[in-house]
């Protein structure tokens, strides 16, 4: 005879799936501070998940600085404030554009890579194989992923936001006469460390949330290519609906503390 | 010609197995199985799919815990040891997947040395390579050394499976389905790399299939396992010399598929 359900199959399923991820994470710092540590698998995945990345961080930070710039300079000149622009910009590029940027994109190319990764090499027995060779693969798979992810996407966002600023500093020059000291020097007045601090956390606390959601979904992939493909789907939906919590919630912490 | 097989002790049983239950929500898989497995020998587990033969020896590996019964393997019962003393018997065991499980994303080098550099400590660049290129021998693919497994036959991906667990000199090997999915040419090669690895290392197997040939070349003994219970234990000829209907039927299919 089947088990009789708690509330409703799919409300114990949901609260399974809860109290399952909450397990993950905690067996996650468990062993990410247990030796042995692999290390060169971590820096493989470093430069995977942050080299690998480069080009379309690249290509959109820097269209998004140029096309916000251009966006919101009609808006500012209409009420003869062009000069705020360059501020402006880097306000919004570094509380805000820059974290969710580089986040979306990471759990787009890297959540849902770590999630067909891991879910492929689920169902074709690989995990499975390096239990039995005593290999332990949460730690070799899991945990050098999601600090690859952790460290990796605060170094992206700060690279994403340069970028970002050089777009904008070339949209500028082309309608403004202006030179790139001053153009920095402008745009990072009214920046502050709080600034930056909030978004490195942000980053951090996003590239976590990537990591772990992508190799929790790969980790318990099932029923053969279709599960791969669900993992993979559901770490990208996911991952994206976690970071958008996420973000209201520190921008609110944020602001608290700025005094807002 | 008959092989000397004095190595195989059979006072001595690596495995040993009594009652042991496995189910999976309403589906009774195992249903009271004992078998021992004596040093030395090959045991070939026989039966249709889905009657629970990959089960056994993922229970075996630790991979699965019984219901209930017990499963002692080299005089450690498997769902009394902690964490750390089922990764130790583990490096014992060597296990050899259906689908040869190869790390696809690392070479064969790299697929090989991966158990090798985790568990003997202070190995020289050199030595690893040695036992590297040495295991690769045994199963005669050294040309496939620095090769990706997706650029491998099926043949090839189960011999350089079997070869990563032999690189740790394991006791007992346990094989899913050696001969599942490869040609007839192909699957007698395995079989007879089953027999060259039980004589070279002296390893105690149980073989998974439910392939007769296969069962006929590697087997020192055959358990026939139907409805989740060994329903014949002995050799070859002991098992199917009988006119059991269920026994006879799987023999005839076998041989006139």
């Amino acid at each position: 005879m089947s088990k009789p359900y708690v509330i409703s199959k799919k409300a114990d399923t949901f609260f399974y799936g809860i109290y399952d991820a909450i397990l993950f994470i905690g067996r996650f710092f468990k062993e990410a501070v247990q030796p042995p540590y692999e290390f060169h698998e971590i820096v493989r995945q470093c430069y995977e998940v942050g080299y690998r990345s480069l080009p379309l961080i690249s290509l959109t930070g820097f269209i998004t600085g140029i096309v916000f710039t251009k966006q919101s300079r009609p808006s500012l000149v209409e009420f003869g404030a062009a000069s705020w622009l360059p501020s402006l910009v880097a306000i919004a590029i570094v509380r805000a554009l820059a974290p969710l940027i580089t986040a979306l994109i990471s759990a787009g190319r890297v959540g849902s890579s770590i999630g067909a990764e891991l879910g492929s090499m689920r169902v074709t027995e690989q995990i499975d194989a390096m239990e039995v060779s005593a290999v332990n693969p949460f730690k070799f798979l899991v945990v050098s992923r999601v600090l690859a992810t952790t460290i990796t996407i605060p170094i992206l966002m700060l690279y994403c936001a340069l970028v970002a600023m050089l777009g904008a500093f070339l949209n500028v020059s082309q309608n403004e006469e202006t030179n790139f000291v001053a153009f920095w020097e402008s745009a990072f007045d009214q920046i502050t460390f709080l600034d930056v601090w909030a978004s490195v956390i942000k980053a951090i606390v996003f590239g976590f949330t990537i990591g772990i959601i992508g190799c929790y979904k790969g980790y318990y992939a099932s029923k053969g290519t279709e599960g791969v493909g669900k993992a993979a789907n559901s770490s990208v939906v996911l991952s994206m609906f976690l970071i958008f919590i996420e973000e209201v919630i520190i921008v609110q912490i944020a602001n608290s503390i700025r005094g807002y | 010609m008959q092989k000397d097989k004095s190595y195989i002790d059979t006072s001595k049983a690596v495995i040993n197995i009594r009652d042991l239950y496995k189910s999976f929500g309403d589906l009774h898989v195992l249903r009271g199985v004992d078998l021992d497995v004596y040093k030395g020998e090959n045991v070939v587990v026989l039966g249709r799919s889905g009657t629970g033969k990959s089960v056994l020896i993922k229970i075996i590996s630790g991979l699965l815990m019984p219901d209930k019964g017990k499963v002692n393997v080299l005089g450690k019962d498997i769902d009394k040891l902690d964490h750390k003393e089922l990764m130790a018997l583990r490096l014992k065991i060597g296990f050899s997947f259906q689908n040869s499980a190869l790390y696809d994303s690392m070479t064969i080098r790299e697929n090989l040395e991966f158990p090798l550099v985790r568990h003997v400590k202070n190995l020289s660049r050199g030595e690893v390579n040695k036992e590297v290129e040495s295991v690769l021998d045994s199963v005669g693919l050294s040309q496939t050394i620095n090769q990706m497994p997706s650029e491998l036959s099926g043949g090839q991906k189960k011999r350089i499976g079997i070869a990563r667990t032999l690189i740790l000199k394991p006791e007992i090997m346990l094989y899913d389905e050696p001969t599942a999915g490869l040609d007839p040419i192909t699957s007698i090669e395995i079989n007879e790399l089953i027999n060259e690895v039980q004589d070279r290392y002296h390893t105690s197997s149980i073989i998974i299939t439910h392939d007769l040939t296969c069962a006929k070349i590697t087997g020192d003994r055959i358990a026939m396992l139907f409805d989740g219970q060994f329903l014949r234990v002995g050799t070859f000829e002991e098992v199917f010399d009988t006119d059991e209907e269920r026994v006879r039927s799987f023999y005839d299919y076998n041989f006139t598929e």
